[in-house]
């Protein structure tokens, strides 16, 4: 169909060149006039803007961009017809919005790394919260760093035979409508919003134990439904990459179906799945609105997953935030610690799905 | 030796009766059972997170306005007048932040498959998909504190230029508004809209591409024609999945926007939009009794828009799965 489309755009070349004419024979602009109007308009820009008030690095960025899209798309209207001047603006659109979009991405690298160095070091990451008040520098992080590692690892050995074995039922036994739901579902499961997820392991564990009951378990529970989908459908992805000529070739041994899955499948797949995983986990352990309705915040270590109130990174920075003043430094080192510690799990996933992935093609 | 044994003893036997898979005994039928337990499980756990949340917020569906009203900080006449606005402001926030991340993801996505360098294109998508990584609390923790006072100046010229528009009218500082939210929302959904859609324009098939600039199309034409027309229905069900996070995000609206519970279309106003998940992210550590119950109830609502969004996406990605028979 696509190619239907595209026959009226050849032979009527607006610009009223002779039709027999080779498109690359047409005048086209030298390469390096792109350069130059990005250079010119970001000059221009700047001598406006200084003309105006005072510039601003965003404000002449901003309007260089403006200038440079508008100059070029004009010139290169005058000098090598319409269409390829739509060309060139949709090429400077489309680059212009990848370029947007790493704006916040470096501004908040950037933002995290100089704010949160300001209190980060061994005294922050070893010392909790335990006689600190008011404009008190002191205080660090060791109860929540505490805390996010116990609910997150709680989470993960809920989730991670759950998960697994979901995805080995998906791949390996499912048939017919059952399985059609589970994996639609699963689908449907990644979207729950994490706030809803704190509110089911709340309701739950109010039902049991009455409503005054608050542990580290709850936010668990709450952080395992939001990642079992994610496992599932990371290990299923890496189960069905398994070739298989190596089940078959297994099976015609009178090897069982169990033995095999455990034994080859599971096997091959085994870098994957455990790359799977640490996203996941890397994915979770940033959640901050369960863990703010389940587990709340205390100031001193609570190693008990199953008793009390415990502090975890995510909800620590947000109430610091809340607290304004030295608060607000504590939060962006806690958010420093955060983001190193979701980078070096991202970081080890990569690596162990390089290092560890099994060679298929011989 | 036991790769060859089979073929021998298979020939010496003749017409043997096809043998199926072994089955393994009892560890065997164990390993079945658990793995499809494990299955139902999924199943058995998303209809209990929705039995569980109308058995906690039955106490509110069913109080009277009276009894509501003895909570502090229920000001409507009714539950529903309650959450209406709420699901308003909810709606607002994730509808704006669609419409300012979709055009952005589209041209990300047609950058990464069409557009940037072959070599780079994969170390590109790496670096969004960064943006995915990043903990909520640390994008309310940017946005309250980098981006509002970077976005003042420009509110301030908008309100001023565009003020006639009742949309634009009557900006205050800082900017602790439903726009600034939304454009916090939008950053963050900007990921899986971007892998989305460049998953799906990467699949045009190259045939059709290569006949549109051998007719001599320019790039442009080539990706209007054949990449946009083949990757619609993906980019429609990229933005959903985008739209159902942006309708659950808690913390970056939580930190940015100062809340209000108008039904109002001031974009630029503070203390007139509030969402659902922030609300109860407010409220929830100090409440009790039937206000707990209040706020679970506005948290069903929450599940069941986003249960419907979710399922609508992925309706469209799983139909366009069945007639994608162009490749």
């Amino acid at each position: 169909m696509a190619v239907t489309d595209l026959t009226p755009a050849t032979p009527s070349a607006p610009d009223g060149a002779a039709p027999l004419q080779l498109v690359a024979a047409r005048k086209r602009l030298p390469r390096w006039v792109p350069w130059a109007f990005a250079v010119g308009g970001v000059l221009v820009a700047l001598a406006v803007l200084a003309v105006l008030g005072t510039p601003t690095p965003a404000g002449t960025v901003a309007l260089g961009a403006v200038l440079y899209a508008v100059g070029l798309t004009v010139t290169s209207r005058v000098v090598e017809g319409a269409r390829w001047a739509t060309d060139r603006l949709a090429t400077t659109l489309v680059t212009f919005a990848f370029l947007l979009a790493l704006v916040p991405l470096v501004s908040l690298l950037w933002i995290v790394v100089s704010r949160g160095a300001e209190l980060f070091g061994a005294t922050f990451l070893s010392t909790d919260m335990v006689g600190v008040y008011g404009d008190m520098t002191s205080g660090g992080i060791w109860h929540a760093i505490v805390g996010t590692l116990l609910i997150t690892g709680a989470a993960t050995l809920i989730s991670v035979p759950i998960g697994l074995l979901t995805a080995i039922y998906l791949v390996e036994y499912g048939r017919g409508p059952l399985a059609r739901w589970i994996t639609f579902l699963v689908d449907v499961m990644t979207g729950i919003p994490s706030i809803v997820a704190g509110l089911f392991a709340f309701s739950l564990f109010t039902l049991i134990f009455g409503p005054a009951f608050r542990a580290g378990i709850m936010g668990a529970v709450a952080l395992s439904l939001l990642m079992t989908p994610v496992v599932i459908r990371s290990v299923e992805e890496m189960l069905r990459l398994v070739p298989n000529e190596l089940r078959e070739a297994s099976l015609a041994l009178g090897v069982p179906k169990w033995l095999t899955i455990v034994k080859v499948v599971l096997r091959t797949s085994v870098a994957g799945i455990v790359t799977g995983v640490m996203l996941s986990i890397a994915r979770v352990i940033g959640e901050t609105a369960p863990l703010l309705l389940t587990v709340g915040l205390i100031t001193q270590v609570n190693w008990d997953l199953f008793d009390g109130r415990m502090a975890t990174l995510p909800v620590f920075a947000y109430r610091q935030y809340e607290q304004g003043g030295v608060g607000i430094d504590r939060a962006w080192a806690a958010a420093l610690t955060l983001i190193l510690i979701v980078m070096l799990l991202n970081l080890i996933a990569r690596l162990v799905s390089r290092l560890f992935s099994p060679k298929t093609a011989r | 030796m036991a790769v060859t044994s089979p073929p021998s003893t298979r020939a010496g036997l003749g017409p043997e009766p096809s043998v199926p898979v072994t089955k393994g005994g009892l560890a065997g039928r164990l390993f079945a059972g658990l793995s499809t337990g494990a299955g139902i499980l999924i199943l058995v756990v998303l209809a209990a997170v929705a039995v569980f949340l109308v058995i906690e917020a039955w106490p509110a569906l069913t109080a009277s306005p009276a009894e509501l009203q003895e909570i502090s900080w229920f000001k409507a006449d009714s539950l529903l007048a309650y959450i209406g606005p709420l699901v308003f402001g909810t709606l607002l926030a994730s509808v704006l932040a669609l419409a300012i991340a979709v055009p952005v993801a589209v041209g990300i996505a047609l950058f990464i498959s069409h557009y940037a360098p072959r070599r780079l294109a994969q170390g590109l998508g790496y670096l969004i998909d960064l943006l995915a990584a990043i903990p909520s609390v640390v994008y309310g923790l940017w946005g309250a504190l980098w981006l509002l006072p970077i976005l003042n100046p420009f509110f301030t010229w908008l309100s001023g230029t565009l003020g006639f528009v009742p949309l634009f009218e009557g900006y205050q500082a800082p900017a602790k508004n439903i726009m600034s939210a939304s454009i916090v929302l939008a950053v963050m959904i900007l990921p899986i809209i971007t892998a989305v859609s460049r998953e799906v324009f990467l699949q045009t098939p190259v045939l059709h591409e290569e006949a549109s600039l051998a007719l001599g199309a320019t790039r442009w034409e080539m990706v209007r024609m054949a990449v946009l027309p083949f990757g619609r229905s993906g980019v429609i069900s990229a933005s959903m999945l985008g739209l159902g996070r942006a309708l659950g995000e808690t913390m970056a609206v939580l930190m940015v926007i100062s809340p209000g519970f108008l039904y109002s279309l001031f974009l630029l106003r503070p203390g007139q939009q509030q969402t659902i998940a922030a609300n109860i992210a407010s409220k929830f550590p100090e409440a009790s009794g039937l206000a707990v119950s209040t706020l679970i109830a506005t948290g069903l609502a929450l599940f069941v828009i986003t249960f419907v969004v979710n399922m609508v996406a992925r309706w469209i990605i799983a139909r366009r799965k069945d007639f994608s028979g162009a490749n």
